[in-house]
């Protein structure tokens, strides 16, 4: 098989993968480097690199991030199933599409109009786009596949990506199960022993107990929290 | 564009950004503008907070309060166009919508109908914010035709009297005589009257200002969003200064908007009948809820 989508960098302004004549795959079908080949193949081949390549992680989007319809609790809950049987996973959210001036958290979530930054700072070579709009999942995949050395998995709920080394479409709960089951079976067969484990929550979410704080834990604003001479305060919160 | 869409799903929450579960745990969305608003700003997740804009920007500061007076932030839609102030404006969590440059106004006059149609049962609030060139300027026969049409949303005008994104040309609403750094001669005509002209387009509540007061500034925000909902076109003009441009020191931004306040950008507020029958009906129903 030839590749015609490979992992990146190919470099600034690529060249778009249908101008490559990469076509979306029929139902039943997925893509995988631009060819189209049967679903199980496209998803081992997914596994493999979410098992073997540096820092696997899922990049959820807005339409499984946010309680919008009924079925999207079930939907997650699958991913996170998913993430929990990859080693070393982690789950970096992209809540919604504004830009993000003056700099994104990149540690903390991915943006698709620089989404190279959080590929490159957290050092991701392999990676799961899901619940993305399909027109910001285009724009980021070729981003991606332009700027990084990332191998890309596309789980489309719609049609599927020619830009993700390995797309797979009319994704629901039940597909994002089966991809888990080979994920499993995958690492099994490269006797990878793991213990299911979630991957760790956002890192920009407040650690400290807030309960445990001193005033002079608040430096130069204390004076604003402690009383003034002679001043009796007796209104908490 | 709406509740369920700043509600995460509950697996999920632990995953997301700090800012967004503040949002989801501080934020203004679905809540009474009694308990959030303009009076409460600093003790809530405000809709908009970094921006990329220059210290001291009077525009940003406006368009703080702008946010902070949606009735309605979940259910309310922005449309802009070039110029400083779509880089804060996209920054808000209210979903935004860039036009090329000018054409705002039709763009939210498909939008509007289109959520009638689409939401018979369910008051969707459109406003268009741009700069004096985006809506007077280049965008001036859209702004113009969305009025004459009567399209049922608010046009909210950051009039900085000059292309500040660009370098400093003179726009329309300059006034005689600037000197910029893109006009050197000093510009040759007058400022465009922009509130009469709205008038005359057919808008039913229309407003002049500096917003130096925030209450005042917000109850006309407010004003606007509800008139637009019933009866028609509203419009905001508010002199919103480009420091930069106009080299203001950033400690006398304030004092220069003051100074407007007292000038060419008293205040003034235009409203037909209608409109004043609406909003003693809406702000007495208001009062009624708080007490």
């Amino acid at each position: 098989m030839s590749k015609k989508i490979t992992v990146g960098p190919v470099g600034y302004m690529p060249q778009s993968a249908p101008s490559m004549g990469v076509e979306l795959s029929p139902e039943g079908k997925a893509l995988l480097y631009g060819n189209i080949v049967e679903e199980e193949e496209a998803m081992r081949d997914a596994a493999k690199a979410l098992l073997t390549m540096d820092n696997p992680t899922i990049f959820p989007g807005p339409m499984v991030l946010w309680d919008w319809r009924d079925d999207v609790a079930e939907k997650s809950a699958a991913i996170l199933d998913l993430a929990s049987e990859i080693p070393n996973c982690k789950i970096i959210p992209m809540p919604d599409y504004r830009p993000k001036y003056p700099k994104i958290d990149v540690k903390a979530e991915i943006n698709p109009n620089h989404p190279n930054l959080t590929i490159l700072d957290n050092k991701i070579k392999a990676c799961v786009f899901i619940g993305v709009h399909c027109h910001y999942a285009n724009l980021t995949l070729r981003m991606i596949r332009a700027g990084t050395a990332c191998y890309t998995v596309a789980m489309c709920a719609e049609m599927g990506h020619e830009e993700a080394m390995a797309s797979i479409r009319d994704v629901h709960a039940a597909d994002v199960l089966r991809f888990r089951d080979i994920i499993i079976e995958v690492r099994n067969e490269l006797g990878i022993e793991y213990t299911t484990t979630m991957p760790p929550e956002n890192p920009s979410l407040p650690k400290e107990d807030w309960g445990a704080l001193t005033p002079s834990d608040y430096g130069e604003y204390r004076s604003l929290i402690m009383s003034k001479k002679g001043e009796h305060v007796t209104a908490v919160e | 564009m709406s509740l369920n869409y700043m509600v995460p799903v509950s697996k999920f929450k632990r995953y997301l950004p700090k800012d967004y579960v503040e949002l989801v745990d501080y934020g203004p969305f679905g809540k009474e503008f009694s308990e959030v608003g303009t009076k409460n700003m600093g003790k809530y997740k405000e809709l908009v907070e970094e921006h990329p804009m220059c210290s001291g920007c009077w525009m940003a500061y406006y368009i703080k309060i702008i946010f902070a007076s949606l009735p309605n932030p979940e259910h309310t839609v922005t449309i802009g166009t070039a110029g400083c102030g779509r880089l804060a404006i996209s920054q808000a969590a209210v979903p935004f919508i860039y036009g090329n440059y000018g054409d705002q106004n039709a763009m939210a006059s498909g939008i509007t109908r289109a959520f009638r149609l689409r939401f018979p049962d369910q008051q969707k609030d459109v406003i268009t914010i741009a700069g004096d060139g985006g809506m007077m300027d280049i965008g001036f026969s859209m702004t113009m035709h969305a009025w004459f049409r009567g399209e049922k949303f608010t046009t909210i005008m950051l009039d900085n009297e000059v292309y500040g994104n660009t370098g400093g040309q003179e726009s329309g609403m300059s006034i005689k005589g600037a000197v910029l750094k893109m006009s050197p001669k000093g510009k040759n005509f007058n400022k465009m009257p922009a509130m009469q002209l709205a008038i005359t387009a057919g808008c039913v509540y229309v407003v002049k200002m500096s917003p130096t007061n925030i209450n005042k500034a917000a109850k006309a925000i407010r004003r606007a969003i509800f008139a637009a909902r019933e009866l028609g076109p509203t419009f905001i003009h508010a002199y919103t200064s480009c420091n930069i441009e106009y080299s203001i020191p950033t400690p006398d931004v304030f004092k220069d908007a003051q100074e407007m306040a007292k000038g060419r950008f008293a205040f003034e507020e235009f409203m037909t009948d209608e409109a004043k029958d609406l909003f003693t009906v809406v702000e007495a129903k208001k009062k009624k809820e708080v007490s």
